[in-house]
């Protein structure tokens, strides 16, 4: 019994990481997603907010989920939600002022956003306090490292360059890393290399590289189908062909 | 004069040059999960006008004259998004009420619009902006538009595209964010035509 509930509580973690990633396996939460992946410390920033939101609705649906009448179940789940994005909001403003302005409007527009209402829908609000919260944690890490991967290659790509520690600047100066753009300049002013490409700052740059990374993922997945029909195929075949021996030994 | 001449200005620079769906990235959601067909991409276009016009209409009053002189406008996001919610039910049984074709075509879009950021999003940037009325009309008018036009040409490509032979990984959702990507370099064409 023990370990059938262990199961299902790693379940519920790992699921959010990997197989069922909620941006990269079901395509949801695109609008914050292309919106701050600008460069990496945004889009973490942006990640970590968001799995505070996340596990804090998922645990209070949770917690609530006997006594939501089943009809008004979505507006009580957007206020539970909304709460928290407020209080999210004002955190930000007042310790992370950076990530606040650079996140502007979409740290607001988490209350709409599709995977904390899906995942108070699907799973809060039919399942336990630490099934939900290990959910939401599994599920917020899945979507964090989605969108800080978008925005390392956005960053790299568009600027060039690496800066870490302008948002979260409790570690003293910004660090700048030179990465396909040099950091000294020659006699003239200009970067003594350049190989950045800007588009990846603009918005046709985030369409693609998103595009791009869910059809790896969609080309994994196929392989993978492949393989597992390519298998069953061949143990059908091996079946079919002793059966045949027997009937011919007979 | 002058007045009308920046209405119709802003109205233009929010459709076409700060585009909702390609360039602040409002609306994904429902841009890729309906814009599979024209006629639906139509009507999913036609209520979200209504919506966010409405939204707009509505939000700022209340915020300019009811939280900010009560002293709770960190509570506005709250407020929006129940408001919209009520609006999407209300315009819902009107539309139901006076035109039963019309909620025929609309009626499984609408419960989507309480969640489609596009209409927080307008709301929202018009209040952190602390814009004018007139302003705010012209965001609401410039981005529904903005979304009803790039809404249905988006359509129009994929219906196109659903019939051509591409690799499979590329089917569905990360073709159609291919498509946006050269969609939205044509619409960057369009900047600095506002001064």
């Amino acid at each position: 019994m023990n370990s059938i509930k262990r199961g299902q509580h790693k379940a519920s973690f790992l699921n959010g990481i990997l197989r069922e990633n909620p941006l990269l396996v079901q395509v949801l939460g695109l609008c914050p997603a292309l919106a701050v992946t600008k460069s990496l410390e945004t889009a973490f920033g942006m990640g970590l907010l968001f799995t505070f939101v996340l596990v804090s609705s998922n645990v209070i649906v949770s917690l609530l989920r006997k006594l939501i009448p089943e009809e008004i179940r979505t507006p009580s789940y957007i206020v539970v939600i909304a709460t928290f994005v407020t209080i999210v909001k004002m955190f930000a403003e007042a310790f992370l002022p950076e990530l606040y302005s650079s996140l502007g409007v979409f740290l607001s527009l988490l209350v709409v956003n599709c995977i904390v209402l899906g995942r108070s829908e699907a799973f809060a609000g039919q399942n336990g306090v630490l099934d939900s919260f290990l959910d939401g944690l599994g599920n917020g890490i899945g979507y964090t490292w989605a969108i800080s991967l978008m925005g390392l290659i956005r960053e790299i790509l568009g600027l060039g360059t690496l800066t870490l520690g302008k948002v979260f600047s409790f570690f003293g100066d910004p660090l700048k890393l030179p990465i396909l753009k040099s950091t000294t300049l020659d006699a003239l002013g200009n970067p003594t290399y350049d190989y950045s490409i800007s588009i990846f700052q603009n918005p046709a740059g985030a369409f693609i590289v998103l595009g791009l990374m869910l059809a790896i993922m969609a080309a994994i997945s196929n392989h993978k189908k492949a393989v597992e029909k390519a298998k069953e195929k061949a143990l059908k075949l091996e079946m079919a062909a002793k059966a045949a021996l027997e009937g011919g030994a007979k | 004069m002058e007045m009308i001449v920046s209405f119709i200005l802003a109205i233009v620079s929010y459709m076409l040059i700060d585009n909702v769906v390609l360039s602040r990235f409002y609306g994904i959601c429902s841009f890729i999960g309906v814009g599979n067909k024209v006629k639906s991409a139509f009507s999913m276009g036609l209520a979200v006008t209504f919506v966010i016009m409405m939204a707009t209409l509505v939000c700022y009053p209340l915020y300019f004259y009811v939280l900010v002189p009560a002293g709770i406008p960190f509570l506005d996001t709250l407020v929006y998004i129940l408001v919209i919610a009520s609006l999407v039910q209300i315009v819902g049984l009107f539309i139901k009420k006076y035109s039963p074709a019309l909620y025929k075509s609309l009626g499984i879009y609408l419960p989507l619009i309480t969640t489609n950021c596009a209409v927080l999003g307008v709301v929202q940037t018009n209040s952190d902006a602390s814009l004018d009325f007139l302003t705010s009309l012209a965001n609401g008018l410039g981005t529904s538009i903005g979304f009803l036009i790039v809404i249905v040409l988006f359509a129009c490509m994929r219906e196109r595209i659903n019939g051509y032979n591409i690799p499979k990984a590329m089917k569905g959702v990360p073709i159609a964010l291919i498509t946006a990507a050269l969609m939205a370099l044509a619409f960057m064409g369009f900047g600095g035509m506002v001064g």
